[in-house]
């Protein structure tokens, strides 16, 4: 009995170390004295704020830039996406009207398309119109993208929602859109909590579109910014790049936190009862 | 009782609003009057135009004509607008023979409620009804308009692209492009340089699928049944260190990675070396980057599944287990017989996506390697390239849009025929209104 949980103990803790450690080590990193990738020990021996400071002060990156790029990006976004998913997912999920089958499947196809397949011709379409560089590009498309993957989930949450408490409503007369503003929305807060906070990470995150639509470095947002130090051939940055990735990852961790009891209910409804 | 409905919809049909006229509804037959006004300017002047562009691409290059005795520069056609332009306006058309179906419609049931001695209503009261009674459609308008604008056009038109010459060096507006039919299918798989590109990145994207997806399921299948032993302590604290893969965004983990994994400065094979072994080029040699990337892999993916499986084991019946015990049971015949059942059961909807999904993991790959190393006898791709990575530097690098174009076609049929059957079984699909 006892050697067995021994044998258990020593994998839990191999694996731990070996998660915590490439978080560990980035973190000492963006510490340590020097730009380089190089480091003699992994705890440096002389701990140095410098690189945050010089995310903030730097010339030669536009670190700040990048930031509110980002923050303005994802937060539109979050705000379009929230709003498209909920006035559609709302009117496929109580309404049953021409065309809504064909539209649920329609959407289930859309779902099925890597976005690698709309890449090709956005990059065309945006090249040809002069609309690359452009962050209201991005937004549009991380937003209009949003309702599509968002819609089931979106949809799954109003299935749960009794059809009496609208009914109610429209017996004392209310019309459709009164019922939808004053009834629908207060009782949607989750759901809509829980898609934009999915829709700001996502765009908060995303390197594929970013990086094919922004293409000078005043426009770039954090992802994009972040892998064009990494790529450089001849990169000496390394330390800053640390420090620029402990914050790009910060916001995202309080998130988590936040997300994890919808993520976890989610993900685990989502299993088993398939 | 007078007839009206045949005269009502034959005016409709003759022209838009004029049905509506007939039954005395003098605003609403304006507006339906005013749109086919529109649509018919529109289509004279514009549509054969545009109709034309779609099906020859431009027909003048641009080039040096002569006009009287100098030369001039003149701009010639651009395939790809005129593409475009022919798209939206094949949309615009739909948009126009739907509306026209919904005025003939509309004058028709007037009439027959006018035959029943229903008064027509005023301007007024059918806007608001129609408000209320296609509010589903008003909703829809903006999320569906964006939809089909930004994701169903593209998909439309890059479909198209695969059927031209679309590719470098033979870009616009200097050049024309042209349909060239299956050519470029055909090329992909004659060209011996293409072929062979195409069934090597093809292999290794399924091999990597099946090994990433059977590798992160298996650890976290293990890890979250460890846990989950009578007798383990500290739970919450193994489970929140095993998650944080999970919270850190990939891009900086994978990034970090590839800083870690460094062949030259990366501190593993700095360690390696103190250990008296040689450094191992992470991912600079084809084989080895492969299993790299399968192994960053791991460390990402497990914990999803370890939360997942974690979640169903807590709903398996305890006295399942007590049973098996009170039989005698060994744990390991215990975990064979009840558990492993029970947990893939449950799982296997989410293991077919996560294959899915894996298929087309750009991020690990592209932000990893960048597709890298190089493989000599290949066109535009590296040693650990998927389909969609390849497509993406085709794409962006290379301007060979055309076979990338091909390329989405091909994964996109590959993934849709897997997930078709998934997705179709899933609740919020299926069973909607067996709830309340």
């Amino acid at each position: 009995m006892k050697t067995r949980h021994f044998i258990t103990y020593i994998i839990l803790a191999l694996l731990t170390v070996s998660i915590v450690y490439p978080a560990l080590w980035i973190v000492m990193s963006s510490l340590k004295e020097g730009n380089s990738l190089y480091s003699e020990t992994l705890i440096p021996k002389k701990f140095t704020f410098d690189h945050y400071k010089e995310l903030f002060t730097s010339t030669r990156y536009q670190y700040v830039q990048w930031y509110l790029n980002t923050i303005k990006v994802a937060v539109l976004s979050a705000i379009l996406g929230t709003l498209m998913t909920l006035l559609g997912s709302y009117a496929m999920a109580r309404f049953r009207f021409v065309g809504r089958k064909f539209g649920l499947t329609g959407m289930l196809v859309l779902n099925m398309f890597p976005s690698f397949m709309s890449l090709v011709a956005i990059y065309i379409l945006m090249l040809q119109f002069n609309l690359l560089n452009s962050h209201w590009a991005l937004i549009l498309v991380y937003s209009s993208g949003a309702f599509i993957s968002n819609v089931f989930v979106a949809k799954g949450f109003y299935d749960t929602i009794p059809k009496s408490l609208e009914e109610a409503a429209r017996i004392d007369g209310a019309s459709n859109w009164k019922v939808f503003t004053n009834v629908m929305i207060p009782l949607s807060k989750p759901m809509l909590t829980y898609v934009s906070l999915v829709i700001f990470n996502g765009a908060w995150i995303d390197f594929i579109f970013a990086r094919l639509i922004l293409r000078t470095e005043d426009k770039s947002t954090l992802a994009v910014g972040l892998y064009n130090i990494v790529n450089q051939q001849t990169s000496t940055d390394f330390t800053f790049f640390a420090a620029g990735a402990v914050l790009l990852a910060i916001p995202v961790l309080i998130l988590f936190i936040w997300l994890q009891r919808f993520l976890v209910e989610g993900l685990t409804s989502g299993a088993s009862k398939g | 009782m007078a007839k009206h409905t045949p005269q009502a919809t034959l005016l409709s049909v003759l022209f838009m609003g004029l049905g509506q006229w007939y039954n005395r509804q003098f605003v609403k037959g304006l507006l339906f009057a005013l749109i086919e006004i529109a649509g018919i300017y529109w289509i004279v002047t514009r549509l054969a135009k545009s109709v034309r562009g779609l099906i020859t691409l431009g027909e003048t290059p641009r080039g040096m004509v002569k006009i009287g005795k100098e030369f001039k520069m003149v701009e010639g056609d651009h395939s790809i607008f005129l593409m475009v332009e022919g798209l939206i306006s094949l949309i615009f058309v739909l948009l126009l023979l739907f509306l026209y179906f919904i005025c003939i419609r509309d004058a028709r049931l007037t009439a027959l409620n006018r035959e029943k001695g229903i008064k027509p209503h005023s301007f007024g009261v059918s806007w608001s009804n129609m408000a209320n009674r296609n509010f589903p459609y008003l909703i829809l308008a903006i999320p569906i308009t964006a939809a089909v604008l930004l994701t169903v056009m593209p998909i439309v038109f890059t479909v198209l692209v695969a059927f031209t010459d679309f590719a470098a060096p033979n870009l616009p507006p200097a050049k024309l492009v042209h349909w060239i039919g299956f050519d470029t299918f055909k090329n992909l798989v004659n060209l011996g340089s293409w072929s062979k590109t195409l069934i090597g990145v093809a292999t290794w994207t399924v091999v990597w699928a099946i090994l990433a997806t059977l590798s992160t399921y298996m650890l976290g299948t293990i890890v979250a049944v460890l846990i989950q032993q009578k007798g383990i302590r500290l739970k919450t604290f193994w489970r929140t260190m095993l998650v944080i893969p999970f919270a850190v965004p990939n891009l900086v983990s994978l990034l970090v990675f590839r800083n870690l994994l460094n062949e030259e400065f990366g501190p593993i094979n700095q360690y390696l070396e103190l250990l008296g072994l040689g450094g191992i080029p992470w991912l600079n040699d084809p084989t080895w980057a492969r299993i790299t990337v399968v192994s960053v892999n791991l460390w990402l993916g497990f914990p999803l599944i370890m939360i997942l499986v974690s979640g169903i084991l807590t709903t398996i019946p305890k006295d399942l287990y007590e049973a098996a015990e009170v039989d005698g049971a060994s744990r390991f015949f215990t975990f064979r017989v009840i558990t492993l059942p029970l947990v893939l059961f449950s799982t296997a909807p989410i293991l077919i996506m996560q294959f899915a999904s894996n298929f087309n993991n750009f991020n690990v790959i592209f932000l990893l390697t960048n597709g890298n190393p190089v493989m000599p006898d290949y066109v535009y791709a590296g040693g650990t390239d998927l389909l969609v990575t390849w497509l993406y530097k085709l794409t962006l690098t290379n301007n060979q849009y055309n076979f990338a174009s091909v390329l989405s076609i091909l994964v996109f049929i590959f993934i849709a025929s897997i997930s078709i059957l998934n997705f179709r079984k899933t609740r919020s699909f299926k069973e909607e209104d067996l709830i309340q």
